[in-house]
């Protein structure tokens, strides 16, 4: 039987703030366990939580950029439940009312070919919990450690509806997603550090069933490529067992990298009744039109429009400009580069070349010692002729390891184009002059040898000669 | 709507707590007389009243992002039971 696999999409986003959502602590990633930690996040009795505003600004911010309706009225609720992670017996988080509601994300399939909207259930804002380690020293510990820094750290949960259809509709609305959460500069979408990390609801029915089939939600994937193998997998493992007839049982089962499976998580589901109420902690929030628009105000270009502006104004291939506005800021780069006179189309092709082979994550570019200027002063001497393209990958190296300008490198290392004919042609002469051989073979007509002795005389020159001058000097001097 | 002395045996349970089961019948009384004042509480005309969820007639309590000092040294881990390498100390938890 042909199978339909439904997935939904839940992702928790940490927000960028420096403080956590109701206290002062630091929300700093890597600090010794439990020194970010005060009365209010460990859950201490008597304390009084207070919400954070940039929370609140950032997520209406991912709400607006992902076409969400904010809603005006919004509270939070508490969720009760008992784990050593959780210092209060329940995390605070929105629940009846959630800050935004509805909104999609478009995936572009089959490089752009094909458009697929996949609409949003709601955003909501909630806090993290704690970390569990279960060894000491790498080696398994007969206790459990927790560690509450970031408990309390301000997430938003993201939950799609189960419209996505395959693995990779999975991963590109993941990386469609964290693109525009770092462009918003929400989120910095580091998977590892658990800044960005997804669960997923998955379930099989007959092609064309009306009613869905029972699902099962995969959690502990922590790469989009995770993500896509956990569900592919997951996906063999249902149709399997729907064809030998027996049921899919409802529960949560965890990715295991190592062996390449999903495996039952066979605990607490009684748990799941979290008996959520409104969270007397804390009063309603009433956001109006005003704080709306003026956060609107502050979106920036997002990764779509900023591709699509790219391909239109700067003559660029679809491919180039998904490349080149990957992220904010090697577009940015670009843009700076291009601003300053080279063709754009070079540009980009010294970006996704030589620079990303130097730039592993281009969110650090501004930290790479050529900057768009050296960039662009390197390119327009290639244009005036003053260096020929071979030499400037000479300069483009010399820049990345000592960040001095192509134009002292050139000086300073006598790398100036030979456009002089007298000069040229002297070294010619000197080529014609070794390769005697070559040179008849040329004049019975053997042609390619042409392009040998052209070799010769930039290997003479140390790569220096201008090629179109000693191509045509060459011509002239093999005629004559 | 009728709670049953099962209904608090369940969230007994979720709650950690333990009764007999004189404390059960007991609060399945008690339980269903509150829930009993809450009929009554229903009868008012609220037509035109949005609903609220909250008692204090309050809104947008902010606080601004700045980070503020955190508990010293261990001076968090102090009501800890049992504590090692500044985390606190549980019994093993065998799923994440
Ligand atoms: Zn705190």
């Amino acid at each position: 039987m042909r199978y339909e696999t439904i997935i939904g999409l839940e992702v928790h986003a940490q927000l960028l703030t420096d403080s956590k959502i109701f206290c002062g602590c630091s929300t700093r990633f890597g600090e010794g366990p439990n020194s970010n930690t005060c009365p209010v996040c460990l859950g201490m009795p008597g304390v009084l939580p207070v919400l954070n505003r940039k929370v609140v600004e950032l997520t209406i911010k991912a709400a607006l950029a992902a076409n969400c309706q904010i809603v005006r009225y919004s509270q939070f609720s508490r969720k009760n439940y008992f784990y050593p992670d959780l210092p209060k017996g329940y995390q605070i988080s929105q629940y009846e009312l959630p800050i935004a509601r509805g909104g999609y994300i478009e995936l572009e399939m089959d490089h752009g070919q094909s458009k697929k909207k996949i609409d949003l259930n709601r955003i909501h804002m909630e806090e993290d919990a704690g970390k569990l380690l279960h060894e000491l020293d790498g080696v398994p510990a007969d206790h459990s450690y927790v560690d509450f820094n970031r408990t309390g750290v301000p997430l938003i949960e993201i939950v799609s509806e189960p419209h996505i259809n395959t693995p990779e509709e999975a991963g590109e609305y993941l990386r469609i997603l964290r693109s525009m959460l770092q462009y918003l500069e929400v989120c910095d979408g580091n998977m590892e550090q658990g800044s960005f990390r997804c669960d997923a609801n998955i379930s099989l029915r007959p092609k064309g069933a009306p009613v869905l089939g029972t699902k099962v939600e995969i959690k502990n994937m922590n790469s989009f490529r995770n993500v896509m193998r956990a569900l592919e997998y997951e996906t063999g493992r249902q149709s399997s067992l729907l064809e030998s007839g027996e049921k899919i049982l409802q529960e949560t089962r965890l990715w295991d990298v190592n062996q390449g499976i999903t495996e039952s998580m066979r605990s607490k589901e009684e748990a799941h009744d979290y008996r959520y109420f409104p969270d007397p902690d804390l009063v309603p929030l009433v956001i109006d039109d005003a704080w709306i628009d003026e956060i609107r105000s502050t979106l920036p270009e997002l990764p779509r429009e900023k591709k699509e502006r790219f391909v239109k104004e700067y003559a660029l291939p679809e491919y180039d400009a998904a490349i080149l506005t990957a992220t904010r800021q090697l577009a940015d780069y670009f843009e700076e580069c291009v601003r300053l006179g080279p063709q754009p189309k070079v540009v980009s092709n010294w970006i996704m070349g030589d620079i990303l082979r130097h730039v592993p994550d281009t969110r650090d570019i501004s930290q790479f010692p050529v900057t768009p200027s050296h960039l662009a002063e390197m390119l327009l001497m290639v244009d005036k002729g003053t260096i020929s393209g071979k030499i400037a990958k000479i300069v483009f190296e010399e820049m990345v390891a000592s960040g001095r300008m192509p134009q002292f490198i050139v000086a300073e290392k006598g790398l100036v184009q030979v456009s002089d004919e007298g000069a040229l042609e002297k070294a010619i002469q000197e080529v014609l002059n070794a390769n005697a051989d070559q040179v008849e073979q040329y004049r019975q007509g053997k042609e390619k040898v042409f392009g040998f002795l052209v070799g010769q005389v930039m290997k003479a020159t140390k790569g220096k000669a201008n090629p179109q001058v000693v191509n045509e000097l060459l011509k002239k001097m093999l005629a004559g | 709507m009728k709670i049953t002395k099962h209904d608090v045996e369940h969230v007994a349970r979720l709650a950690r707590l333990r009764f007999s089961e004189d404390q059960l019948d007991l609060f399945t009384d008690q339980l269903n007389t509150i829930l009993t004042d809450f009929d009554k509480l229903q009868q008012l005309d609220t037509t035109g009243v949005e609903p609220s969820t909250h008692a204090a007639n309050l809104s947008n309590a902010f606080r601004d992002d700045q980070i503020r000092p955190s508990l010293a040294g261990e001076e968090a881990l102090k009501n800890a039971p049992a504590h090692e390498r500044s985390c606190f100390k549980v019994p093993r938890i065998i799923e994440g």
